[in-house]
């Protein structure tokens, strides 16, 4: 694993100058993950969504790496797409054969969780030898903070609104993870831009396996989660010590929660609320009224984590 | 030496045997009838080793096109197939070919869209797609969709071109209907679509470039769709100039319109399509009872050949316009409207009739094409035209 004094003498592939907030959590994912790809070349794909449209303004780019995007929930498709035509035109004899290239798709939880969860199922199952990454900010940022499958429970999102009838979103966040795990894939993990090390080696071996690798990263996204800018690393950190975000990775199969959230758990978790308090979208979960929703927001994370470290033996 | 091979085959097949020619270093695609028979014939070829491809056997016809993009993006030969729920499930993939200038050379098994459902030919599907930017060829027959495929792919990758091409052929008629078909052999094919050179690939790994780029409010949008126009517009001369290469290979015609005894023509039908021999038919009989009747065959729908259809019905009297498609609440038919629109240039005023026919497989039998033909010699003896469209031989 690179140490980190090795990763800044790195060549960052996502060059400064874009028009992210400041304080977003997708840049931070994608130069962490980008400095983990090592030496070897990357081609990038992106759906549609804050991180594309920030990076890419015409005649503008960002991006270091051959990258395209092409619609919003189709990113796996996209770059499976590209991966075909690296093998195909090394099957020409137009591409040495022994020419490696990574390939890595990003998308955030709307183009994953919602849109995108066809196309990437299809893409993982397909077996491509590719790395899709979801930076989860648990909301349609780009569209104006509207509410995703990977929305948290009790969450104001502006298509699941706080009122008299109704405190956020009423369903709990989908298992994405678990869900691509199923799969059957070399490589899945979930991990936090809180935690560099951890995220930095999950991407190490994502990119490293042959076949097609998935990382779920939680990204702050400071505007929707009305959260401090100069807090974002801060916010995400308590994402994993209350346990609202366990770190876990499944290779080949196997289960194991990561050093991120052993530690968390070995010091004793956090209550969830030290998370939500931080965050305007939640504010509303403090209210007297709201006291027993709380509650059960506290009791969904706590067998989230059971059923969690259930998986992995623990 | 070219050496033809004459086989009896479908159009699917031979459809198939184009793509495996043709070499494609990714083919994408999802199965839909009645296009299934295409993709596989081409797992075949891909499981015996035949081709260099890499088949992406994809979960649905959006990612089946999303693949295509991607892979024609990095640099790729790319083609896949297609009909009906498939190529409308494509709708915003099909755009975005286009507007990336991606030379994507997709089939289509013309099939109608639901609902109700239905798995039979007519050109809707098609004709949905028609201002996706993407050049569209029609195939009367098995031996013309053969053809069209080959060219199309030259057409597409032509750099004054670089659009996507649709070539459709008519479902079950034409893609599951065993006709003569003559193949040319695979180093003749080889050696007319040539190497494809892409331009501003994304495996060119030393030159990075963006694909897809943002160009909202401000930014040049108007200027690329303006240069997608322009591309269109090129590919006319490409097309014909093609076309006729291909044509000195096989000794077959090959024009963006064909036209049938429309020299004196008095009465002419404009179609689409493997209904365009019922016409011919039809015609021919017509001719030996007196009536000059002509037949105008549209082979190349986009770009449309508007300047060709009319100097093709100078001297008609009346005209019947062929459209096995809707356009709901339009003044008739998406090739009457072209028509329409391009005899407004025609020096004198003839009256034109819409018919919609054969919608969801319905029959065109001979009967009904000898009405139309009616129609017009009543409209030429001084009877009234229709002032709305006509459903033929709907019951």
């Amino acid at each position: 694993m690179p140490t980190l004094r090795e990763l800044t003498h790195r060549e960052d592939r996502l060059a400064g100058g874009h028009r992210l907030c400041a304080g977003c959590g997708a840049s931070i994912a994608v130069r962490q993950i980008l400095l983990a790809a090592g030496e070897e070349p990357v081609v990038t794909g992106c759906a549609t969504g804050c991180l594309e449209v920030s990076t890419t303004i015409y005649p503008y780019t960002s991006w270091k790496t051959p990258f395209i995007h092409n619609a919003f929930e189709n990113s796996a498709a996209t770059v499976s797409g590209v991966e075909a035509a690296f093998k195909g035109l090394k099957a020409a004899g137009k591409i040495p054969a022994d020419k490696k290239v990574k390939f890595v798709a990003f998308g955030g939880d709307g183009g994953t969780y919602d849109i995108g969860l066809q196309s990437l199922s299809g893409a993982m199952e397909r077996g491509h030898d590719m790395v899709y990454v979801c930076y989860d900010n648990g909301a349609y940022m780009n569209t104006g903070i509207q509410r995703s499958s990977g929305t948290p429970k009790g969450a104001w999102a502006t298509t699941s609104e706080v009122g008299k009838a109704q405190a956020g979103k009423i369903q709990k966040r989908k298992d994405l993870t678990s869900i691509i795990a199923a799969h059957g894939i070399p490589y899945v993990a979930q991990a936090s831009i809180s935690h560099w090390k951890d995220l930095t080696t999950k991407a190490e071996k994502a990119f490293a396996v042959e076949g097609p690798a998935f990382l779920n990263v939680l990204a702050t996204c400071p505007r929707g989660w009305r959260s401090p800018y100069n807090k974002s690393i801060e916010v995400a950190k308590l994402a994993v010590e209350t346990g609202f975000w366990p770190t876990f990775e499944v290779e080949n199969g196997i289960w194991s929660l990561s050093a991120p959230s052993v530690s968390a758990e070995r010091r004793g978790r956090k209550p969830v609320t030290e998370f939500l308090q931080m965050q305007g979208r939640f504010k509303h979960l403090f209210k007297p009224e709201n006291a027993e929703l709380l509650a059960e927001i506290q009791t969904d994370v706590d067998d989230y984590l059971t059923y969690i470290n259930g998986r992995c033996g623990g | 030496m070219t050496e033809k091979r004459t086989v009896a085959a479908t159009g699917n097949v031979v459809v198939a045997e184009a793509f495996r020619q043709c070499a494609p270093d990714v083919v994408a695609a999802y199965p839909i009838t009645p296009q299934t028979t295409i993709v596989e014939e081409f797992a075949k070829f891909v499981a015996q080793g035949r081709v260099h491809t890499e088949y992406v056997t994809v979960e649905s016809e959006h990612s089946a096109m999303s693949a295509c993009v991607g892979a024609s993006a990095a640099g790729a030969r790319v083609m896949t197939a297609t009909a009906s729920q498939g190529l409308a499930l494509m709708w915003e993939e099909l755009h975005i070919a286009s507007g990336m200038r991606l030379p994507i050379v997709m089939a289509n098994a013309n099939r109608a869209l639901s609902a109700p459902i239905n798995i039979h030919c007519d050109h809707g599907d098609a004709m949905g797609a028609r201002d996706a930017g993407w050049v569209m060829l029609f195939a009367e027959s098995a031996q013309e969709a053969y053809d069209n495929t080959i060219i199309s792919l030259k057409v597409a990758e032509d750099p004054q071109v670089l659009l996507p091409v649709l070539t459709c052929l008519d479902g079950f008629i034409t893609t599951h209907s065993i006709e003569r078909v003559d193949l040319l052999d695979d180093e003749t094919v080889e050696s007319f679509v040539g190497e494809y050179e892409p331009q501003n690939a994304l495996l060119d790994l030393d030159n990075p470039v963006t694909h897809g780029a943002f160009a909202g409010l401000g930014g040049p949008f108007f200027e690329f769709k303006r240069a997608q126009r322009d591309a269109m517009d090129r590919s006319k001369a490409v097309i014909e100039r093609e076309s006729a290469a291909f044509s000195k290979i096989t000794e077959r015609p090959f024009g963006l319109i064909e036209t049938f005894m429309m020299d004196d023509a008095d009465v002419a039908i404009v179609i689409i399509g493997s209904a365009s021999g019922n016409a011919r038919h039809v015609a021919r009989e017509l001719r030996s009872e007196g009536v000059k009747a002509g037949v105008v065959k549209v082979r190349c729908f986009r770009p449309f050949p508007g300047a060709e259809i009319v100097s093709a019905l100078r001297g008609v009297k009346a005209v019947a316009v062929l459209d096995r498609a809707e356009s709901f609440g339009a003044q008739g038919g998406p090739l009457f409207l072209e028509t329409r629109s391009a005899m407004y240039d025609a020096a004198e005023r003839v009256p034109l009739v819409s018919y919609i026919y054969g919608l969801g497989g319905s029959d065109v039998r001979l009967e009904l094409v000898r009405e139309v033909y009616t129609d017009l010699s009543d409209i030429v003896a001084g009877g009234s035209v229709p002032d709305s469209l006509v459903y033929l031989g709907s019951r």
